[in-house]
């Protein structure tokens, strides 16, 4: 990739850091903190950006970023207080300033509405601060260039004198005289005459005193502006003098005449005295153009020059190698890397079990060294593997990270104020599920904003603050991630949910449901529509939507709601979309494998646990209660008849919102963790099967998807029943 | 042998563009990420440095501080420090001189101009 | 035996590969084949058309198995070890399609081609997209584009 468009995409990269630094900032601030090092932070996140914008030229975003900038210097020069309408409207600035970003990545260049007014807003706030030699500026092109009263004589000069003498100032900020003088002579032809009247015995020397002055003859093409711009970085620090040369000068005799100076005398004497042995300036690589007849400037072998310069001959003791970069040393990883490792390290796996299996078919002992030595390989797999998950292990919050400005936004749409909650930030999670969760959660917080909360009126008329509060929580719960979305709003209107589904057919008029079946019939698909919402006091559109992301990442999601009191929405995922810990069982000669995650108990059944319900239907008696039984083999097709439950295995699941039920297989193979291969990759989503897997044997085996088998079969029972 | 460069910037982008233009131009580019990793860095360099650009507003320790530093330091006191500004007033320009600057380089750098001004400050 | 074209102003070159269902020639764009494989049992999908015979292991990836005679429209294949998978790139996914044989390599030229008489079944509406003279045959060119079953179709 072009180096350019690399160090671009760095920008972009880096903008989205420094917009979360500028938002997380600003809300600390929003709540009371006052740490400078916060405003601070807050002004460098935005003069970053502004800093990067500039080397682009993405004009739209210099502009604003400029303005903002300025806004928050005032701010955190204590000129401007961070009031909390101040920090709102630096918030609504930050968010605008996020989507210019986002604008200036797409190359969109289509004007802001926003901005405009925004900008109008900010430069009140500054109260005029703004620094206008900024303003107008052409960026590229900015160029200090001092004053030049303009003489012009008729015709251009021959050339300049220059005469130089440098304070000590000069030298202390490491400015070298031979360098400036250098510089003189690439712009024309010099002759440089030394002054060195000032220098005093070398017993009275000041090492960092100045003490030399040089007057150049320059002749040339070049003009005052050049020749002061040189001197640039040490305007003040020196005396400085140009002249043109006057016509008919030529060019020799350009100042007062100077004492001859011997410089070899001088060098004698030095190392006489034995001085600290001050090393020679390297001399500049360009030929000299400076006739015989001057002095080139003299290397700093006159301890004139002060602190020696960079060659020193007493290198100092080197600071200790080991002092490296701090504690949690990071580093960046291009992502498909780890990728491609995860990928390697779940085919070792594969490959280990398939080890595993031919051994064991080769009849070798369960002591011999053989197998001893693949437990021992087994292990190490299983740790090499963890590792390796752990890497692209993501604490959530880079997802949560975008909630806050949804909860802004959505609250001023519905004019309902609300504080956002979130805990747990920092629960790490694969980062195949990361990605996949944005949608879900903002489907979840916008219904809970839109619909959980009631409005102000209503909650002052029920005893509630006017402000709702929305928590969002991640945890880690028994080998799964666990997010709560909860409100605090009237909960779920239990009649017309049941109403509504009646009404679509969903459920029959006569059903008795639990309450929390009944909140949980939001999610059936084509529960509700657009005209519903503004009705309905509970949830709204698109939760069967949500539901089926969620479960198409391994993962789980119910409601449980208390009336008046707000409501709880509970996801649980996988703790990584690659690995599984499954059961493997054969069901009509079938090899399937069934997560572990998912399975309660399994038992044996018995004749007469098992009732008949009326066509194939069946339930299974368990410690005194009924669960469905699930002909595995039947729901997938694989068999015409139901198969005695005598002759199977039950495994007693627990699914969504604690439905139990018992699946009914052929036969239990045994355990093992597989790697999760998609099925959707190359074909597309089979009803019953969350994905796929290859076992020891090299043949695909299917992974069950227990709710949808599960919801299937209740779906049936109902009828039946 | 090439010039080493010590560049000090928070920003990454801006660290990247600086070793990309310093690095064209033949220079070796050592980089710090604010004030305080530009001191450690120098201690650690196996090789002094010859020239140092550094921006202003950093976090730990800013433009201003490092120069200080780096001033107070017999070791580099006489290493040319070139600030990088997109704060052209004067007032600021004059801060930066104050605590010892060489000289200065505004934001966004041309990087012609960028090593011009090098060349200026160092051998 | 490939056959060099003679007009070269009358449309770009195309190579395809030819292959054998039955009594039946067809063939397909060369550029979308992966590779060609021997025939191994797959595994069944639940709730699938009947042309789709399961999914196979291929290094790791998961591949859906056609049987593209029962796509066509004619009888299903009987698979075995004497069966070919023709792996191709379909859009974004890659799948296995069971045939008889593999042919040849042929080199066409676009004016080569001759459309799609219009007596036809459905299924020839759906994949074949031109008939090629070869040799006294008729080879049918095959578009697999909607090889793998409509989603429309799936829903419950």
């Amino acid at each position: 990739m072009d180096p350019l468009a690399a160090i671009r995409e760095t920008f972009f990269q880096e903008c989205e850091e420094q917009l979360a630094e500028l938002e997380a900032g600003l809300l600390a601030m929003e709540e009371g903190d006052s740490d400078p090092e916060t405003i601070n932070a807050v002004f460098r996140a935005v003069h970053s950006i502004k800093g990067g914008a500039g080397a682009f030229s993405l004009e739209a975003l210099i502009r604003f970023a400029h303005v903002f900038e300025t806004a928050l210097d005032e701010m955190r020069s204590g000129r401007l207080a961070p009031s909390g309408e101040v920090l709102k409207t630096m918030l609504r600035a930050a968010d605008v300033l996020a989507d210019l970003v986002r604008a200036a990545h797409d190359d969109d260049s289509s004007d802001d509405p926003r901005a405009a007014a925004l900008v109008e807003e900010l430069k009140a706030m500054s109260g005029g601060a703004e620094d206008t030699s900024e303003s107008e500026e052409d960026w590229g092109d900015f160029e200090f260039k001092p004053q030049v009263i303009a003489f012009d004589a008729p015709a251009a000069p021959a050339g300049y004198v220059v005469r130089f003498k440098p304070r000590a100032d000069l030298y202390a900020k490491a400015n070298e005289a031979a360098l400036l003088l250098r510089e003189l002579t690439r712009l024309g032809e010099a002759q440089i005459e030394l002054d060195a009247h000032d220098v005093p015995p070398l017993a009275d020397l000041d090492p960092e005193a100045a003490y030399l002055a040089w007057t150049v003859t320059l002749t040339g093409d070049a003009d005052e502006t050049t020749i002061r711009e040189v001197f640039e970085f040490v305007d003040g620090d020196c005396e400085l003098d140009v002249q043109p040369i006057a016509d008919g000068d030529g060019g020799g005799d350009g100042g007062e005449a100077l004492p001859a100076f011997d410089l070899s005398a001088l060098l004698a004497k030095v190392q006489q005295d034995g001085a600290n042995d001050p090393p020679l300036i390297v001399q500049p690589d360009e030929p000299e153009t400076a006739p015989a007849a001057a002095i080139p400037p003299p290397p700093p072998a006159a301890p004139v020059t002060p602190p020696p310069p960079a060659n020193d001959p007493h290198p100092d003791a080197q600071g200790p190698g080991a002092r490296k970069a701090a504690e949690g040393a990071t580093i960046r990883v291009d992502l498909e890397r780890v990728d491609r490792m995860i990928d390697l390290v779940g085919e070792l796996v594969i490959n280990q079990a398939v080890l595993a299996q031919r051994v064991m078919e080769a009849g070798l002992a369960r002591a011999s060294a053989v197998a001893v030595g693949l437990d021992e390989l087994e292990q190490l797999t299983r740790e090499i593997q963890d590792s390796v998950m752990a890497i692209r292990a993501q604490p959530v919050k880079s997802v949560f990270q975008r909630i806050p400005r949804l909860v802004r936004e959505v609250s001023a749409m519905t004019g309902k104020p609300v504080r956002l909650v979130t805990e747990g930030e920092g629960t790490e999670v694969d980062k195949t599920v990361i990605e996949r969760l944005a949608d879900p959660l903002t489907h979840m917080i916008r219904n809970a904003i839109d619909h959980g909360l009631e409005s102000p009126e209503k909650r002052a008329a029920a005893g509630k603050p006017a402000e709702g509060v929305v928590r969002l929580s991640a945890a880690h719960r028994s080998g799964r991630i666990v997010i709560e979305v909860s409100d605090d709003g009237g909960g779920i209107n239990r009649e017309r949910v049941k109403a509504i589904a009646v009404e679509k057919g969903l459920i029959s008029a006569e059903a008795t449901l639990s309450d929390e079946e009944i909140d949980n019939l939001i999610f059936m698909p084509g529960f509700s529509t657009a005209s519903e919402i503004s009705e309905v006091s509970g949830r709204g559109v698109g939760m069967d939507v949500v539901r089926r992301s969620i479960q198409a990442l391994g993962g789980r999601i119910n409601i449980t709601s208390k009336p008046d009191k707000g409501s709880t929405f509970t996801m649980s995922l996988p703790l990584t979309l690659a690995v599984l810990d499954g059961m493997v069982v054969s069901v009509s000669g079938q090899t399937l494998v069934a997560p572990i995650t998912a399975i309660v108990e399994t038992l044996q059944p018995k004749a007469e646990d098992v009732h008949s319900l009326g066509g194939h239907a069946r339930v299974i008696s368990i410690r005194g209660g009924f669960v469905p039984l699930i002909d595995v083999g039947l729901a997938l097709n694989y068999r015409a008849d139901p198969l005695p439950a005598t002759q199977g295995v039950a495994l007693l699941i627990e699914g969504e919102g604690g439905a139990r039920a018992a699946l009914l297989v052929d036969a239990i193979q045994g355990q093992r963790q597989v790697v999760i291969k998609s099925l959707e990759a190359n074909y597309r989503q089979v009803p019953g099967v969350a994905a796929a897997t290859i076992l020891g044997d090299g043949r695909v085996a299917l992974i069950l998807d227990i709710d949808t088998i599960v919801a299937v079969s209740r779906g049936e029972t109902r009828k039946a029943g | 042998m090439s010039m080493t460069v010590l560049t000090v910037d928070d920003s990454r982008t801006m660290r990247e563009m600086l070793r990309l233009a310093l690095a064209d131009a033949g220079f070796h580019v050592v980089q710090a990420e604010d004030g305080i990793h530009g001191l450690e860095v120098l201690q650690a360099a196996a090789e002094r440095p010859q020239v140092i650009v550094t921006d202003i507003n950093m976090p730990r320790m800013d433009g201003f501080g490092f120069i200080e530093e780096v001033r107070g330091d017999q070791r580099y006191r006489g290493i040319p420090i070139l600030v990088l500004t997109t704060e052209s007033d004067a007032e600021k320009k004059n801060r930066a001189r104050m605590a010892g600057a060489t000289g200065w380089i505004v934001k966004p750098f041309n990087p012609v101009k960028l090593v011009d001004a090098i060349r200026r400050v160092a051998a | 035996m490939t056959q060099t074209t003679q007009n070269a102003g009358a449309g770009g070159l195309r190579e395809l590969i030819s292959f054998r269902i039955g009594a039946q020639e067809f063939c397909v764009d060369i550029m979308v084949i992966r590779e060609i494989r021997g025939w191994t049992p797959a595994t069944a999908l639940p709730q699938s058309p009947a042309f789709v015979r399961g999914v196979i292991n291929l290094r790791g990836a998961v591949l859906p198995i056609v049987d593209l005679a029962s796509r066509l429209g004619f009888e299903s294949t009987e698979a075995s070890d004497r069966n070919v998978i023709i792996v191709a790139q379909i859009g974004e996914q890659v799948v296995g399609l069971l045939v008889d044989a593999v042919s040849d390599i042929l080199t066409i030229t676009d004016d080569m081609i001759q459309p799609t008489p219009d007596v036809a079944s459905e299924t020839a509406k759906t994949f074949v997209r031109g008939l090629i003279p070869m040799d006294g045959r008729m080879i049918s060119l095959i578009g697999l584009e909607r090889v793998l079953p409509d989603l429309e179709l799936e829903a419950a």
